[in-house]
């Protein structure tokens, strides 16, 4: 463990190393190169600094930031019931999966628990978030490795999910439906018929993607052994989701902690995979989406009737206290550390988004590897920006 | 739960934790809180810092890493600036208030971090003197320190001693002041009041206390 640390000090020396040594041998000149943060596979505004060394790279740094918004701040003059709407925005292919473990954490700290049916819909619509999100980016990372096709079936198989989310909700892409105590509204008539319906469409989907990609010898070739993360360092560096469990870490907070939602209510796997390469985080995100298919299905067959809403005051005050709530996100752990002073609003609310720790490790993860493999690693890890930068 | 001990009464899982801590730090330990079955916090004094997470990855076995962050608890001067900006502002109490296990200073660093075999998580705290604002860099015991600490930094002015590289990673590089503690102001709240606050307003008609559905 010591070990990963010194090397990662050395990371700087490094770069500095790598010039002298260049510049004295004269075989191949060391070179800079940009990614981004406008470049067409970085997918959002994060920008990398890569020094090569003929095709490898020596050094590697992402430098985030171009889309900081400072929700940390803003949280801090919002109300409680406001926050969700901000929080929303901070992965937003999975916007409902942002607000539950916020309001997770409110409902901790004023001791509520919102009724069975709404912790069955909020599970349900967790995982649509959940679907929406990484069916887009198993289309995503064909256009990453030049094949276009996939792409299309997902924005194609993703629109009757966002429907769904969209009947449900009202919103296609930032819900804000969660309430402390409960949810806004019941589910529309005949949404759970429908549901099961794009569930069954859902499946074929994976079985499609897996046909195409994850069969196909050069997508093998482009991912297989490369970018490969051993458990010990990436639960140092706090990789989370598909991330950690593709490097062999059985690990779920779906299924490893209480929290008041109903997956304990489903039977599911969680998916792991020895390897830790690229290909091994694309195949556990496919997986997962299968699950996910399945747990939506059996909570739409059990899901009990009764209210929506636990009884809570019109004017919330949350009581003084501290509160941590994580859940599984689409891209990892997502958490907040609450602070509430007994306030309408919080005192200070921490924001660990799961995309800001995934990305933290790239520097390690891309010393030595060569420059197409660039863009295939960054498109496993699967990050969103709004997501790294908050 | 697969782990039987999270089930007993009194938590032993966490009183472990403690344990450990007071065993390994004696009196650099300074305050701990546990929730039974739910979560446990603990406070060291600030030179304890790296110390404390070395005991807390080696002997309580939380191999896993989730954030680093500060806490800046003066009360914001601003209040929740929802105030008209051009009346004169209203008296705000500035007394610094500490959270759970207490603490001496405005500022604390704190951070998770969690056991992944036996599902639990640890909160630890330390003061950051106001006269030299820093504690010891967790690079060497947890490598994902190292955006945290730079964000950490650049938000709430802390050093990190033994960062190799504290560069900003959202500001500007010239940038004055640290955006997250409470005396800095939001300036887009100083230039427009925020119309929102009607929204906590009691409904017409409704009841004012209970009236939830």
């Amino acid at each position: 463990m010591t070990d990963l640390a010194d090397r990662q000090k050395l990371s700087y020396i490094a770069a500095q190393a790598a010039d002298a040594r260049l510049n004295v041998e004269l075989e191949t000149e060391g070179m800079t190169l940009n990614i981004g943060p406008q470049h067409p596979a970085t997918h959002g505004t994060l920008r990398i600094i890569v020094r090569l060394d003929g095709e490898q790279v020596v050094w590697a740094e992402p430098s985030a930031g171009y889309m900081h918004r400072g929700y940390e701040k803003l949280t801090e003059v919002r109300t409680f019931p406001q926050v969700t709407a901000l929080i929303n925005r901070i992965d937003w292919l999975g916007s409902f999966a942002n607000e539950v473990p916020f309001i997770l954490a409110a409902e901790k700290l004023m001791e509520i628990e919102a009724p069975p049916r709404a912790q069955y819909i909020r599970t349900i619509l967790f995982e649509l978030s959940r679907i929406a999100n990484v069916s887009l980016f198993l289309g995503d990372l064909g256009v990453q490795l030049g094949a276009v096709t996939p792409v299309f079936f997902a924005f194609r198989d993703r629109e009757y999910v966002l429907n769904l989310i969209e009947a449900a909700t009202g919103g296609r892409f930032h819900p804000n439906f969660d309430r402390i105590g409960g949810l806004k509204d019941d589910l529309p008539a005949g949404w759970l018929a429908e549901t099961k319906q794009v569930m069954k469409r859902l499946r074929g989907f994976c079985d499609e993607i897996e046909d195409l990609l994850f069969g196909n010898e050069i997508f093998q070739s482009r991912l297989r052994g490369i970018g490969v993360i051993p458990a010990d360092v990436a639960k140092q560096y706090g990789l989370s989701g598909a991330n950690l469990r593709a490097s062999g870490v059985d690990w779920d907070l779906r299924r490893d902690q209480n929290l008041p939602m109903a997956w304990d209510k489903a039977d599911w796997k969680v998916i792991t995979h020895p390897d830790g390469d690229s290909f091994a985080r694309c195949w556990v995100r496919l997986q997962e989406v299968r699950e996910s298919t399945k747990i939506v299905d059996q909570l739409c067959d059990s899901l009990p009737s009764g209210p929506i809403m636990a009884k809570v005051p019109r004017i919330i005050k949350v009581p003084e206290g501290e509160a941590w709530v994580s859940t599984e996100n689409p891209l990892g752990e997502m958490g907040y550390y609450v602070v509430s002073k007994g306030d309408l609003g919080p005192f200070r609310v921490k924001i660990r988004s799961a995309s800001f720790n995934n990305i933290s490790i790239v520097p390690w993860v891309l010393r030595g590897v060569y420059v197409p493999d660039v863009i295939s690693i960054l498109a496993s890890l699967y990050f969103i920006l709004g997501d790294i930068d908050r | 739960m697969s782990d039987e001990t999270l089930a007993l009464p009194g938590d032993a899982l966490r009183e472990g934790v403690v344990d450990a801590l007071r065993s390994a730090l004696g009196a650099d330990l300074l305050d701990s809180l546990i929730k039974p079955n739910d979560d446990v916090w603990v406070r060291v004094a600030t030179s304890a810092w790296r110390t404390a997470g070395e005991v807390l990855r080696d002997t309580v076995g939380c191999d896993y890493f989730a954030f680093l962050s500060a806490i800046d608890w003066m009360p914001s001067p601003y209040g929740k600036s929802e105030d008209d900006p051009t009346e004169p502002a209203p008296e705000v109490d500035l007394t610094v208030r500490q959270g759970y296990c207490g603490g001496d200073t405005r500022l604390q660093v704190f951070a998770r971090v969690t056991n992944t075999t036996k599902h639990f998580g640890v909160t630890i705290k330390a003061d950051v003197p106001d006269d030299h604002p820093a504690v010891a860099s967790w690079i060497p015991v947890y490598a994902g320190a190292n955006w945290h600490e730079r964000e950490a930094h650049e938000m709430f002015g802390i050093g990190f001693d033994g960062h190799p590289d504290l560069r900003n990673m959202y500001l500007p590089t010239d940038f004055e002041g640290h955006p997250l503690r409470k005396d800095f102001p939001l300036l887009a709240r100083m230039v427009k009041p925020w119309p929102g606050i009607a929204d906590v307003e009691p409904l017409p008609g409704g009841d004012d206390e209970e009236g939830g559905e």
